[in-house]
């Protein structure tokens, strides 16, 4: 075999061969591929379930080539904890956007994560509503101009953007929590290492699983897609550091290092 | 199981699930029905089932979503205003064509009300009720014995049609004592679940539990669809106790707990001589249109007791023979304010001397 023929990139085998509906430049369908690479790498396209929820990812299973079922607007992990219960031996993972998480589903995400439900959250923060024409969300930054916040978000009014990835790490359910951004190659690879590490944590029957993924919305923030990738960097990272907030292998390593001494 | 136990109808209806092969409950506390999440925490356990005491009705009408399309015989249980929480969800599992039980034991509203006895919510439990035009399997059962007996029903029936079945018990029919003949689950055959979600495993195509339709026509085609599963049940669904209604001259309507109290009122009134017969529906949707239809060939008059001001009377009129007249009786609901056979009992009087 020569090099030509060796592949070095391949399509995920849990998404179909389709062309997406997402906007130029938007990160969902990067999402998408860590999601279904994961699936992969474990093996477990089979036997998984995917949980889609209310935004511009709601076609999940037009792009998964998986057993999914659709939730009402931010209650998926209500829906994932009857479906993880009914068939506790498939792999089940929602997939939220902020508004959808954030806002209406809070109740929904803080007791799913709060019973340890053995689930895979995975959790589109693109600071604004896609779908319904870039309003604000929970997560919107101070000072952040949409279409419902028309002077910039006003935190006397309005709150200030919710950091969800350190906030479920409080509960005692959560396994593991972390945020990734998806807007350089270099962070691309750590987001996959984990969202493989999440799915590892449900693999192996740890419990709740969070990976909060920064990610664009060129469309309703005005940007280039290029210049989108760069307000990542410049203003979303700021207020939402990345890193793993929780983590149980570093428990268990805590747990082994001082069942040495 | 021919031994006869003197139960709660909340306890009745959590019995006749669990023989019905439920193993899954998903509720949140309200009375007058948190006897059945009690029941099912004591209970499902030690089946291998699965309780959990959801952080909202929301919650709870979203795990049983969850549940049911993977196929499980699941169900969930509130009273009026978490039934109002749940609309949401329960026109997702409508248009998502999923099956599952939900108990509604109503108390008195609007908002937060008491907690006596109420008919109130019949327009928001066959009506539809959340959003989008569709229908529930609505069922009432009026004494321990039924509510056993139709949480069996209501989940053949729901597993048959792919409709969410209700419940519609009121807190007198839950909180009361009555004897119960327990028995096992009736042989039916069931349609296959091959919708359920379950992991794709060696098919090759995707099964997805889904409401949403933007095709073109796509929506349209989904609700005709639907709507035939309800024309389906109007015809050959349909249940109703009829007592006298033979050679009756004003026929006696009422469900539920006010059924209850106008069989006595009608047992008073044949007893007196006075040519009444009484038709209970069992199945509040589908409406048993038709039994009205016949009756009422010979009995121009009907009289439809209710514990609200008027509301199951609406379908009791579009159902009867041209030339009948149709009579309402009721109130809404408050403390102490259920009728007396006696007050009934001289509603049917005053309306059998009444010329049409
Ligand atoms: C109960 C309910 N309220 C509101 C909506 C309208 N809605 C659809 S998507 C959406 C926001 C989605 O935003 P987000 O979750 O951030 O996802 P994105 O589109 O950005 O991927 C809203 C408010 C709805 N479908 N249901
Ligand atoms: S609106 Fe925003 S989130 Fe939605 S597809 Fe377009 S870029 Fe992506």
């Amino acid at each position: 075999m020569n090099d030509m023929e060796t592949p070095v990139f391949l399509a995920p085998r849990s998404l179909k061969k389709v062309i997406t509906h997402f906007c130029p430049g938007c990160q969902h369908g990067s999402v998408h591929r860590l999601v279904a690479e994961a699936l992969d790498h474990f093996s477990v396209q089979e036997r998984t379930i995917g949980v889609a929820s209310v935004g511009c990812s709601v076609f999940l299973y037009e792009y998964f080539d998986i057993d999914v079922v659709e939730s009402p607007h931010g209650r998926a992990p209500a829906v994932a904890t009857g479906v993880k219960r009914a068939r506790p031996d498939r792999i089940v993972f929602t997939y939220q956007g902020d508004g959808d998480l954030a806002a209406i589903g809070t109740s929904e995400i803080i007791h799913a994560a709060n019973r340890g439900e053995d689930l895979t959250v995975v959790f589109v923060n693109n600071t604004t509503y896609g779908m319904t024409g870039g309003q604000m969300a929970p997560t919107t930054l101070a000072g952040q101009k949409t279409s419902t916040s028309p002077y910039g978000r006003d935190i006397a009014n309005d709150g200030r953007p919710m950091r969800m990835a350190e906030l479920l790490t409080q509960l005692d359910g959560t396994a593991f929590s972390a945020r990734v951004a998806v807007n350089t190659p270099r962070n691309v690879l750590a987001a996959a290492k984990v969202m493989r590490k999440a799915f590892q944590t449900q693999v192996e029957g740890r419990g709740f699983a969070f990976v909060e993924i920064l990610a664009t919305c060129p469309t309703n923030w005005g940007l280039s897609p290029l210049q989108a990738n760069e307000r990542i960097a410049a203003e979303m990272i700021p207020c939402f550091p990345l890193g793993t907030f929780k983590d149980w292998a570093g428990a268990d390593g805590a747990a082994s290092a001082g069942a040495g001494q | 199981m021919d031994q006869r136990l003197f139960v709660k109808g909340n306890e009745a209806v959590a019995m006749g699930a669990l023989a019905a092969g439920c193993r899954y409950y998903f509720g949140y506390p309200i009375t007058p029905q948190s006897d059945i999440p009690e029941y099912m925490a004591r209970e499902l356990p030690p089946l291998g089932g699965t309780f959990i005491q959801a952080e909202s009705e929301i919650g709870a009408i979203n795990m049983l979503l969850g549940a049911s399309a993977c196929g499980v015989r699941a169900m969930t249980s509130s009273s009026s205003p978490g039934i109002s929480l749940k609309q949401e969800g329960l026109s997702y599992m409508a248009g998502s064509e999923l099956p599952g039980l939900v108990v509604n034991i109503c108390r008195s509203g609007p908002g937060l009300g008491g907690i006596d006895a109420s008919q109130a919510d019949y327009f928001q439990a066959v009506k539809g009720g959340g959003h989008g035009g569709y229908h529930l399997i609505v069922l009432a059962p009026h004494s321990v014995q039924e509510m056993y007996d139709l949480a069996m029903l209501a989940f053949d029936l729901s597993d048959q049609y792919r409709i969410p079945a209700m419940l519609l018990g009121d807190s007198v029919i839950g909180q009361m004592k009555e004897a119960l003949t327990p028995h096992a689950r009736p042989q039916v055959t069931l349609p296959a679940k091959d919708w359920a979600v379950e992991g794709k495993g060696t098919r090759s195509a995707q099964r997805i539990v889904k409401s949403l339709y933007l095709g073109d026509g796509e929506l349209e085609a989904h609700n005709w669809k639907l709507h035939r599963r309800y024309e389906l049940l109007r015809e050959h669904e349909a249940r109703w106790e009829a007592l006298d209604v033979e050679d009756a001259e004003l026929i006696v309507t009422a469900f539920g707990v006010t059924a209850r109290i106008a069989k006595s009122a009608v047992r008073m009134a044949r007893a007196a001589g006075l040519k009444v017969g009484m038709i209970r529906p069992i199945t509040l949707f589908p409406f048993p249109g038709a039994a009205f239809a016949e009756a009422t060939r010979n009995a121009k008059k009907v009289l439809c007791f209710e514990l609200n001001t008027g509301q199951m009377v609406e379908d009791v009129r579009l159902s009867v023979a041209r030339d009948a007249d149709v009579y309402f009786y009721g109130r809404p609901p408050g403390a102490g304010s259920l009728p007396t056979p006696e007050e009934l009992y001289a509603q049917i009087a005053a309306y059998c001397r009444r010329s049409a």
